[in-house]
This record gives structure tokens, sequence and C-alpha cells, in this order.
């Protein structure tokens, strides 16, 4: 059996509630604000994805995926495959570092003492420095000093330290998250703290860890400032030849990133409607598909790890 | 002659500069059930905690004194992981891990060691059984402990708590957040462990106390007031503070 909408008494008719409107004016403007700023956004989401669409669909030709980049296919294969090294390479640096500064944050270092207060400001504020400030650094330590020229790595390294404040946040809130209930259950059992952190503690907390993981993602992606002085632009992925005589990736060689080479693309056109800037639209489209398919897949990961629990 | 599981012998106890437990000593008799009584605050808890140690994770918590088990000082050499499988614990809001009730069991066992597949069974049926709860888990042990309703939820700990064979088994109010039949549930399962085991717990609870307390110890303030057989003290006490407390002319 269902309630008809008349029948329900917790309906409120248009009538009542237009006369309440009228005895409290101010409550309508607030209801028309909210609502406005509520359009705006997706008004604006949409407008920009749209454009996006209509502007770079039409121009994904299968030569932009050719294995090569020339001047003739301006192809972003090479792009994709840096975007996908570097941000695994940064992965693999900033994600341990993160999450054990986090777990000695938490689990480990005395409430309240001063190099946690001391470590906690510098992630904060790190965290607050524009990103080519952390090109910056990279350009002088990384290619400066140490691999002698642009390279994959020095652009990796770059990242990691740019999103290791990320990481060290979401995972400290989601490690503080974690009852003391259960910490406490697993000590009265006689299991040590490293037992208890591992088995107890970072299961419940992988969801949160994830969500920080997944936004350091999204931040690499897309950076471009902080990678130009570090990974530089040359539009090919970096290989060397081996002593075998295979030819072998050279992370230590210069390569673009899909941010980057799109960047790059911008930067020749001579008419809005130059090929290069079609294919600029093309490789914005390919990025946010990127973007987009790599949130839903942790998403849909992050799920699966909390129905578990 | 019935000989002490735990000595505690003079016993002080700081919170940075606030004494929250003043020259304590009682004696607790193997295979009993011994109750600490008294307000909140007065130091009951604090006490049930140093126990086995879990005051350790507070910072500044400072103890003197002295507390043996079967004459071992707690405080010693002991190793405190050792300790704890020894003394368990069950807490006042029933805490089960999030992850299956198996799991839940075998987690202690693990820990100490125990991998094979049918040593674990066998410890986690034990361990349902002895806290009576193994009829409503038998069906659904890999489900996750957290879908049990909170009695359940509560015995499931206890069970948790065997599961590592301990001598002692310290309870922290282990019925407050529970209904009058969990309650029930419990009581019964206390009376049945002491077969066993020896059981410390503290409990707001009087009657709880008199129905499933030998000994019963009374606080006040950091002070035990009074310490003497269920019966003595609720009949005929020594102290006009533990006659007017357990009359509920305060507290």
């Amino acid at each position: 059996m269902t309630i008809s909408k008349k029948e329900s008494i917790n309906f409120i008719p248009l009538k009542t509630r237009v006369r309440g409107y009228i005895k409290h004016p101010l409550s309508l403007v607030l209801l028309l604000l909210v609502i406005g700023a509520a359009v705006i956004v997706v008004g604006l989401v949409a407008i920009l994805i749209g454009h996006l669409l209509i502007k770079g669909v039409p121009h994904i030709k299968p030569e932009l995926f050719e294995w090569k980049y020339t001047t003739t296919n301006l192809s972003m294969m090479p792009a994709i495959i840096n975007t996908l090294i570097i941000t695994l390479l940064s992965l693999v640096i900033a994600v341990p570092i993160g999450i054990f500064s986090a777990i000695y944050l938490v689990e480990y270092a005395k409430k309240g003492s001063k190099l946690v207060a001391i470590i906690r400001i510098t992630t904060e504020t790190l965290s607050g420095i524009p990103s080519i400030v952390f090109g910056l650094f990279g350009l002088i330590v990384f290619t400066t000093m140490i691999f002698k020229g642009y390279s994959i790595i020095g652009g990796a390294l770059t990242l990691s330290i740019m999103v290791l404040p990320i990481i060290i946040r979401t995972t400290e809130e989601a490690l503080m998250s974690v009852p003391d209930l259960f910490r406490e259950g697993s000590f009265g059992l006689g299991a040590g703290k490293l037992r208890t952190i591992v088995r107890i503690v970072l299961p419940y907390a992988v969801p949160g860890i994830l969500a920080g993981v997944i936004l350091s993602i999204g931040r690499m992606v897309g950076e471009t400032a902080a990678l130009i002085f570090t990974a530089g632009t040359i539009a090919g992925v970096p290989t060397s030849v081996n002593r075998f005589g295979h030819t072998v990736l050279d992370v230590t060689g210069s390569g673009r990133t899909l941010a980057l080479h799109l960047f790059e693309l911008v930067q020749n056109p001579q008419t809005p409607t130059d090929r290069y800037f079609n294919a600029a639209y093309a490789t914005a489209v390919v990025l946010l598909v990127l973007v987009v398919g790599i949130n839903a897949l942790s998403s849909f990961i992050a799920r699966r790890l909390i129905s578990k629990v | 002659m019935i000989t002490n599981k735990i000595d505690i012998r003079n016993v002080n106890l700081f919170y940075g500069d606030f004494q929250a437990l003043k020259d304590v000593s009682i004696p607790i008799a193997e295979k009993e059930v011994t109750a600490f009584i008294g307000p909140s605050g007065c130091g009951k808890t604090t006490l049930l905690k140093s126990l086995n140690r879990m005051n350790d994770l507070i910072a500044d918590c400072r103890i003197k004194g002295e507390m043996l088990l079967d004459g071992e000082n707690i405080y010693g050499n002991m190793n405190v992981d050792i300790l704890r499988k020894r003394v368990g614990m069950v807490f006042q809001k029933p805490n089960p891990f999030p992850m299956s009730i198996y799991d839940n069991i075998a987690y202690g066992p693990r820990t100490h060691g125990i991998r094979s597949k049918s040593a674990l069974d066998e410890i986690v049926e034990m361990s349902l059984k002895n806290a009576a709860i193994w009829n409503e888990s038998k069906d659904r042990l890999k489900k996750s402990a957290l879908g049990m309703s909170g009695g359940q939820q509560q015995r499931l700990c206890i069970a948790r708590a065997l599961s590592v064979s301990p001598e002692v088994i310290l309870m922290d109010e282990p019925t407050s957040a529970l209904d009058p039949i969990s309650t029930g549930k419990i009581e019964e399962l206390i009376f049945e462990l002491k077969e066993n085991y020896t059981v410390v717990i503290v409990t707001h609870n009087m009657q709880q106390a008199t129905r499933i307390s030998d000994k019963t110890a009374f606080f006040l303030l950091g002070e035990m007031i009074e310490f003497d057989t269920t019966v003595n003290i609720f009949n005929k006490p020594k102290f006009k503070k533990t006659e007017e407390y357990i009359t509920g002319r305060f507290g």
C-alpha cells in the first residue's frame, strides 16, 4: 500500500509554502541564492566539458595515437606513456614515505611533542606552495645537480615531493579516525604495536588513505609547471640501448607528459584553427577521460575494500 | 588455603600531578570473582587497567608499589605481550574488530603464533562455546562481527578474550552498554567462567556485584575504603562510607 501525496499529513501544499515565503521574504531570497549557486556550478562544468568535447572529439584521429611523435602526426601516444610512467614512479616513491610518516606521526610520536608540531607545520606549508616553486627546486636539485639534464626520474621525484603533504595529511586523518577501542582490543590480547597497526589500524584506514592517493594522482596527471624544468619537453618516450643491444626505457632521459604535451601544442599555433590547436583539444579530451577514468577506477577499488570490511 | 592469583600491594598511581590511587592493597584470590565498586572517578577502572598494563598507553601515568601475578612482578621483567595474554580484558563498550566473527576470535591465537587451520578452528569453536555464543554464531562465522547486536558483540569480545587461554579476565563495566536480557546472559556467563578463570570486574551496578561476585572492594576518591566478602560488604559493612554508598545515599 502506498500513500498518495494528498493523503499524506506531512505534505505541504504550494499555497502554504508561498504564504510562508511572503511572510518571510528573506528565506525566499536565500532559497533563490542557493539554487542559483548550484545552477552556476553545474552549468559551468557542463559548459566546460561540452566545449571540450565539441571542439576535441571531431579531431581525435588514429594518427594522434601512433607510437612515434612527428610534426606531421602530432601523436600524443608517447605523452600518454610518459604520464603513466611518471605517475607510477612518483607513487612508488611518495606513497610509502607518506604513509610511513603519517604512521609515525599518529601512532609512534609522543602526543603534543615539539617535533610533531614542526612536521605538521612543514607539511601544511608544503601543501600551500605553488607547483612552479617545486619545479624550480627540481630544476636546481634534480636537473642541474643530480641528473645533469631533464629526466623522467627527476620529474617523478619533483612530483613526489609535491604530493607528499597530501598523502601525509589524508593518511593522518584516516589513521586518527580509527577508534582507539580497536587498538585497545588488540593490545589487550597481547598483540604488539606493529601487529596492531598492520592488522587492525591500517585495514580500517585504507579507504581514507586511498582517497589521498587518488587526489595525488589527479594532481600529478594534470601537472605542468613542476615538470617543464625537470622532466623536460621532449615529445617521445626516452630510451637507450642496453649492453645486450636491446632498446629499453631510460628514465634518466627527458619526456613530456600529456598535460605538458597539451601546453606545448598550444604554444605552437598561429591561428585558432591551426592543426596544432585541434590536436590540443583532442589531447585535452583524452586527458579528461584519463583523469575521470583513474578516479572511477580508484573509487571502485575503495568501495570494494570498504564492503569487505 | 586459597592462593592469591594477584597481589596488589601499596599501589600509588599518578596521572601527572593528580593522584588517582592512594596506597591501595588488595589480594585477589584464584578462581573467584572480585568486584570493584565505587562512584565515578574513584580509581577502580584505573586499578583494573594497571593489572595488565593498559595504563602504559597513557602518557604521564606513574605507578609506585607492587603488583604480583602468581608472585611475579607485573611491572618487572615480564614481557607485556605475554602479560596481556595471561591477563585478558573485556572493555566497557563492545569492541569487535571490523572483520569476520571467525577472524575476531582467531586474531589472538594467530598473534601468539598459532597458524594451523585445524587448531584455529578448534580454538574458535571452544571460545565461542565457552562464551555461550556458539549457537548464535556458528552459521555466520564468515560474516562481519559488526552485524551482531550489542549483547552478542560483548559476548564475542569475551570469547575473543578467552581465545588466548588467559588465567585472569579483567572486565571494565562489561554490561553498562547493554539491555537487561543481554546483561543477564553475561552475568550467567561470568558465573560459569569462574570455574576456570579468575575474574576481576568493575561495576556501577550494585545488584550486579551482589549477584556475581565473591569479594568486593569499595573505592572512594582513589582510596580503597573496604575489602571483604561480598556478603559482608553488603550486609554488615564496617565503614560508614561503604554503608552510605551501598544504600544509595551518595554516589
